[in-house]
């Protein structure tokens, strides 16, 4: 499935989580996603919390999401609208809380050298491929347990379903 | 070889495979398979509470395990807000609802220090932890791992996670450190090499004769500090440094009980196999490392001190998990002694049993006499919540692991970080400096 297109923000190396939802926020402001939302990538791109629409996509080079295990760095890209992560490499705190939270993040190295914001994307699933401008970008697909917890939108949802069954 | 060295070759694990193999119930695991994990313990601290919101959506009531939950409240203490308050009052309702006992109060300290004093965890054990310095524990031989809230609140409904095994980084130490060099030195040294994903998704494990001389307290430095490389957890097998250390420690804190405990580490503990194979290998002469600094705003941003004195400092901070030991404070007391501070400094030691030894010890004395100041155990202004946040502009000089923009709570403040005697002569200088270039009665 390729049908939705995706507008991208691109960021660089090693962004980390205290850029993309600051400490201080982190024991006073509520899980409330409109809250978080405005919060995020605060000390990275100011003009992301007001500019970002639903279905956008990061785009972002090695170690996303480096730094604290604070899943307000997931859930304030997912609240904003971000329908995924794209980035050559994640840390790997940020991977497990994104796929344990529903948000899709993908590993692709390639893309990164040819996009940039305000490009638009489509992501094709089951042949693991990111199409742009015509060109196809292959990535490695999860495990299929793994796979499990993110289409359940997180593990939460995943053990919420599991206890109906 | 015979085919008796080929089948031992082959069955060879780290011993990071062997806990994983043990934490989900297998005789041996490989590296990029998932493993179903139970960890011996489960960690949360001021987060707690919100944790306990996410808990709450799942069908499950009742925490399956509440004896293996660990609960500190350290990163934020005493709570600087009404807020912060509540939030602590809530962590301490969920405790008491579920029936947690391993809970520690407001000034106890942080919890990767308490943990280990408390005997929560020991060698041969696992745990899985809502922190992302959880690969603290490794120091003991145990595996330990930072994970998300979600995750946790999975972790108190079921009591298993999945995990995927690591290949193992293998760092070997030979030689000793010069005086007036530690291991916070060397993890910033080897950052700097392998840079702040250089061990992602990995497991580093330490060994080598260098290990051996290096004290309990500097043992945690190098595990702690491995979150910033990336990896998954780091460890180190335990010898007799590790066994003095819990001896000690377990007759203070469990007086009617430490000769269990320490027969239960005993039989739980696990060692690499000769001939385990490691995805990568270093080995380090302990001898070439330099005092080192971090500069603003990246873990991995590193040069030598030689190279970067007379930066100017305005405010330093001794403390945290990573150098908020005794060791540490004894170290910067030595800098201090008989000398009056250019800068402010903030000393907050990692916990109460740490500030009680460095009071005995007159370490603290000698601080305040320098003009320092004393705070309550835990993790202070480290994450900009409380305690000594920067102004914009501000330099600040930090025993801390990590120095991102914004990290203590002002994007246009810099921190460097460096060992905690190097914190403590830059601020009795006023500017980046080692001890040893101290002038007299500065």
């Amino acid at each position: 499935m390729t049908g939705a297109k995706h507008r991208v923000w691109k960021y660089g190396d090693n962004v980390n989580t205290d850029v993309i939802f600051p400490g201080k926020y982190t024991y006073t402001i509520s899980l409330d996603p409109a809250e978080l939302a405005r919060h995020a990538l605060e000390d990275l791109d100011p003009s992301f919390a007001d500019c970002a629409r639903a279905g956008d996509v990061i785009v972002a080079g090695r170690n996303w999401g480096n730094g604290s295990s604070r899943e307000q760095a997931v859930s304030c890209l997912a609240a904003a609208g971000v329908h995924a992560v794209i980035a050559k490499s994640f840390a790997r705190i940020y991977y497990r809380n994104a796929i344990n939270n529903g948000l899709l993040v993908i590993a692709c190295p390639q893309i990164i050298d040819h996009v940039e914001s305000g490009d638009w994307i489509s992501i094709d699933m089951e042949a693991a491929q990111i199409h742009l401008n015509g060109r196809a970008f292959p990535f490695s697909p999860l495990p299929e347990q793994v796979r499990r917890i993110l289409e359940a939108g997180g593990i939460i949802a995943y053990l919420q379903q599991q206890s109906q069954v | 070889m015979t085919a008796r060295a080929i089948e031992a070759a082959l069955s060879a694990q780290t011993l990071t495979e062997k806990l994983l193999a043990r934490a989900s119930g297998r005789d041996r695991v490989a590296p990029g398979e998932i493993a179903i994990v139970e960890p011996d313990v489960v960690l949360s601290h001021d987060n707690t509470a919100a944790i306990a919101e996410i808990f709450e959506r799942l069908p499950h009531k009742r925490v399956r395990y509440p004896q293996r939950l660990a609960i500190t409240l350290d990163h934020a203490v005493p709570p600087p807000s009404a807020k912060h308050a509540q939030n602590h009052a809530r962590v301490r309702d969920f405790a008491r609802e579920q029936g947690v006992q391993n809970f520690f109060e407001v000034g106890r300290g942080i919890c990767h220090q308490v943990l280990c004093e408390e005997g929560v965890i020991g060698p041969g054990m696992t745990l899985l932890g809502a922190d992302s310095h959880s690969t603290h524990y490794g120091w003991l031989g145990a595996f330990s791992a930072g994970i998300g809230r979600s995750e946790v609140a999975a972790l108190w409904a079921t009591g298993e996670l999945w995990l995927r095994v690591p290949e193992t980084m293998r760092i070997t130490l030979a030689g000793k450190l010069k005086t007036g060099v530690t291991t916070k030195d060397l993890t910033i040294s080897l950052i700097g090499q392998l840079s702040s994903d250089g061990a992602t998704y990995m497991a580093v494990e330490f060994d080598g004769d260098g290990v051996r001389d290096l004290s309990p307290d500097s043992r945690a430095v190098l595990t702690n500090m491995m979150a910033e490389m990336g990896a998954k957890n780091a460890c180190i097998a335990p010898d007799e440094v590790t066994w003095q250390w819990l001896r000690e420690t377990l007759r203070r804190t469990r007086p009617h009980a430490h000769v269990e405990r320490l027969a239960m580490f005993r039989e739980r503990a696990l060692y690499p196999d000769p001939g385990a194979a490691y995805a990568a290998q270093h080995r380090i002469d302990l001898s070439d490392i330099e005092p080192m600094i971090s500069y603003p705003h990246a873990v991995d941003n590193v040069r030598p001190l030689s190279e970067v004195a007379s930066t100017r400092v305005d405010v330093g901070f001794i403390g945290t998990c990573t150098n908020g030991r005794l060791e540490d404070i004894a170290a910067a007391a030595d800098a201090l002694r008989g000398r009056r501070l250019r800068a402010r400094l903030i000393v907050i030691p990692a916990s109460s049993m740490v500030l009680r030894e460095a009071a005995e010890a007159g370490y603290l004395a000698d601080m305040i006499e320098a003009g320092a100041t004393i705070g309550t155990p835990g993790c202070g202004p480290c994450m900009g919540v409380h305690m000594g946040v920067l102004a914009p502009g501000e330099v600040c000089i930090s025993s801390a692991n990590r120095n991102f923009r914004g990290r203590m709570g002002e994007p246009n403040a810099e921190i460097y970080l460096a060992n905690p005697a190097v914190v403590a002569a830059s601020c009795a200088a006023g500017r980046l400096i080692h001890p040893a270039d101290l002038a007299d009665g500065c």
